[in-house]
């Protein structure tokens, strides 16, 4: 596989978890205050730097196809996930992920809570917000960089195409100062898990001892064919649910991420 | 003791997910295929992703069905 598509993969799936990222950034940065919230960003993207920097050259030490098939297996059960979620979505079995809403609800947890310093941070709600939101969308981005890069023996690029989508959204952010709710979120997560499915079959399989027909050339197939496939659950259901009495989501799935 | 439980939450969620049923079939059929390719010689290319589709459908089916 060319950089360019192990780019454009990591970007779209980075550029997902970079606009969660940024609605709870903007959130602690608004209502309680700019310097320890971005602080708190500041740890969270050092340590991710750090667990990509030991993780991604560590990985690709290992047989190429043990690791293809470790982290074939991994890619689809996220890529399956991701793609469940997003079609669950798609058909209005799961609420939307509304990013005016989530930012709402932690404005308003930022205004309740009280103010403590600790050491050279200010507010250490801020900090821990921004901290822990940053870290923990960050964490599905280091695991597609490294099983990514580790696979095509260029983390590098993952890395670039990571970057690019974090600068994106987070200069975007600051222009428009307000969570990125236009963004068709659910149709990046769509297309992100067609992507991570297709190539977690493709290297599992291979890593299982398969030859594919037309060997890499059998990824440009199996691409549509996951997506056609998710498009034909989507449709279905959308047909089923049509034909239901009650159509809106429950309280619990209207919450989830 | 409970850190640890949480920690052990987390990685089971952000890996697993929502369905653990989804992780079952995806490695059982590597192992299968795996199986296949070595012991009998079928290059069994197909089984992967025929196996992930009918898990990814049996998934939404579960999910839709609940509510």
């Amino acid at each position: 596989m060319a950089a360019l598509p192990l780019i454009l993969t990591v970007f779209v799936a980075c550029a997902v978890e970079a606009i969660e990222a940024l609605t709870i950034v903007l959130a602690a940065g608004l209502t309680r205050e700019w310097r320890s919230t971005f602080q708190g960003m500041t740890v969270a993207l050092v340590v991710l730097a750090v667990i990509v920097a030991v993780l991604g050259p560590t990985v690709t030490l290992l047989p190429l196809t043990a690791l293809r098939l470790v982290v074939g297996a991994l890619l689809a059960i996220f890529g399956l996930q991701w793609l469940r979620k997003a079609i669950l979505r798609a058909t209005g079995y799961k609420a939307l992920h509304d990013e005016a809403s989530a930012y709402l609800r932690e404005v308003a947890a930022a205004e309740a809570a009280a103010t403590s310093s600790r050491g050279r941070v200010h507010d250490w709600y801020a900090f821990t917000l921004s901290f822990k939101g940053v870290l923990l969308e960050g964490l599905e981005v280091v695991f597609i960089v490294i099983t990514f890069g580790a696979n095509q023996r260029d983390v590098g690029a993952a890395v670039i195409g990571a970057a690019a989508a974090v600068i994106v959204v987070t200069v975007t952010g600051i222009a428009v100062r307000a969570p990125l709710a236009r963004v068709p979120e659910n149709a990046m997560k769509f297309a992100v898990g067609i992507m991570l499915t297709s190539f977690g079959i493709f290297w599992g399989a291979e890593g299982a001892g398969v030859s594919w027909p037309g060997h890499d050339g059998a990824l440009l197939g199996l691409v549509p064919v996951v997506a056609l496939v998710a498009l034909a659950y989507t449709a279905l259901l959308r047909r089923t649910r049509a034909a239901l009495p009650t159509s809106a989501p429950t309280s619990e799935e209207v919450t989830s991420s | 003791m409970k850190r640890l439980r949480s920690i052990g939450a987390f990685w089971y969620d952000f890996v697993v997910g929502d369905d653990w049923r989804v992780a079952v079939v995806v490695v059982s059929a590597l192992a299968l295929t795996a199986l296949l390719v070595h012991a009998a010689g079928v290059n069994a290319w197909w089984l992967v992703p025929v196996c992930a589709f009918a898990a990814l459908g049996w998934s939404l089916r579960r999910a839709t069905s609940r509510g």
